[in-house]
């Protein structure tokens, strides 16, 4: 593709980059987009991730990515949880992530938008997520989005 | 948690000009919208100013344009120039024994910093214009008459 050979502008939109259900074939590329973006190579997180949530369940389980199978510039996982703790089947994203060149241009906003389609295909009325308290970038997002604080709160303890 | 007044007219002020970012306006025209005095106002704007989110523009028909990046700049950007938040403090536990009440206090207290900073920190300038046009509160209102009635109770 030669619009990848040249550095992107900011005005730049990736409207052209479709957003599509993750297949086996992707997951190489999902594991490279990890490792450039955490720095730790997990090739057995990923391939057990794809197995529940690409592989099955597809009406509830949702791993999309935009991209071509050797080289992903973005993806999304959610699925959705009934019942848990007593609320309603709600949609659920656990993990996003966007190529650092390809940051702040909209990506990642298609990639949420086009879970929550998914989700409201699925039946569910909200859509729920967990952020790390000191990772800014990614509370910024998900409040750009419009997400606040829900009605649970986190408790956690250490076990000796 | 409640905001100090100046720092309620700062984002009232900093919004108003971010929302539109080639206007200007004046001290008097956003402390008229509000209800609030345009004296205390214009004493904001020069905070504002001087730390760089708004621009003075002199001269006839003067006022003030707002500066910043509303992308980048959060609630808490603005709110730290007006008011020490105690999520920023950091107090250290004074030693000494028979102190562990008011140490675990202040533990658990810091539980609720830890949280505000951090929800001031995410909200950005335009994220918070995006949520003002939705009106999320009025979805709110109407899950919670009892306590409406209630808080309405109180004020009488
Ligand atoms: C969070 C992330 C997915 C956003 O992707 P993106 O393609 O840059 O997102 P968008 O361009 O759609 O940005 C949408 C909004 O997010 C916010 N945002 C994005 N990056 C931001 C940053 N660096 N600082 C502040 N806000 C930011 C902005 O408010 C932006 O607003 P806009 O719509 O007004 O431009 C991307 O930054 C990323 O992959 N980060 C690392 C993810 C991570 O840490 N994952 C670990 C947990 S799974």
């Amino acid at each position: 593709m030669a619009r990848r050979s040249t550095t992107p502008t900011p005005q730049e939109s990736d409207e052209d980059l479709i957003i599509r259900s993750a297949t086996l074939a992707d997951v190489a590329g999902v594991i490279a987009l990890d490792e450039e973006v955490t720095g730790l190579l997990k090739p057995q997180y990923w391939r057990e991730l794809f197995e529940h949530f690409g592989a099955r369940r597809r009406d509830q389980r949702f791993f999309l990515v935009a991209g071509d199978p050797g080289r992903i510039d973005g993806f999304i996982i959610g699925e959705v949880r009934a019942w848990e703790f007593g609320s309603p089947p709600s949609g659920w994203v656990f993990a996003v992530q966007v190529r650092p060149r390809l940051r702040v241009r909209g990506l990642g906003s298609r990639l949420f938008a086009a879970v929550r389609a998914r989700f409201r295909a699925a039946g569910v009325e909200r859509v729920r997520t967990m952020v790390a308290r000191d990772n800014a970038v990614i509370h910024a997002f998900f409040r750009s989005q419009g997400m606040m604080a829900g009605p649970f709160i986190e408790l956690e303890m250490r076990l000796d | 948690m409640k905001l100090q007044k100046a720092t309620a007219f700062a984002l009232y002020a900093v919004l108003e000009l971010a929302a539109e970012p080639g206007r200007q306006r004046t001290a008097v025209e956003i402390a008229d919208k509000y209800g609030i005095s345009a004296h205390h106002l214009a004493k904001v704007l020069r905070d504002l100013g001087r730390a760089g989110l708004v621009d003075a523009v002199r001269g006839v028909g003067g006022g003030y344009r707002f500066a910043g990046n509303a992308k980048r700049l959060t609630l808490m950007d603005v709110i730290r120039l007006f008011e020490e938040t105690s999520a920023e403090a950091d107090e250290p536990v004074p030693p000494g024994e028979d102190q562990d009440i008011a140490a675990g206090l202040r533990f658990v207290l810091a539980e609720l910093d830890a949280q505000i900073g951090a929800t001031l920190r995410s909200i950005s300038l335009s994220t918070m214009l995006k949520l003002v046009a939705r009106r999320p509160w009025e979805s709110v209102a109407e899950i919670k008459p009892a306590r409406r009635a209630q808080a309405a109770r109180r004020a009488r």
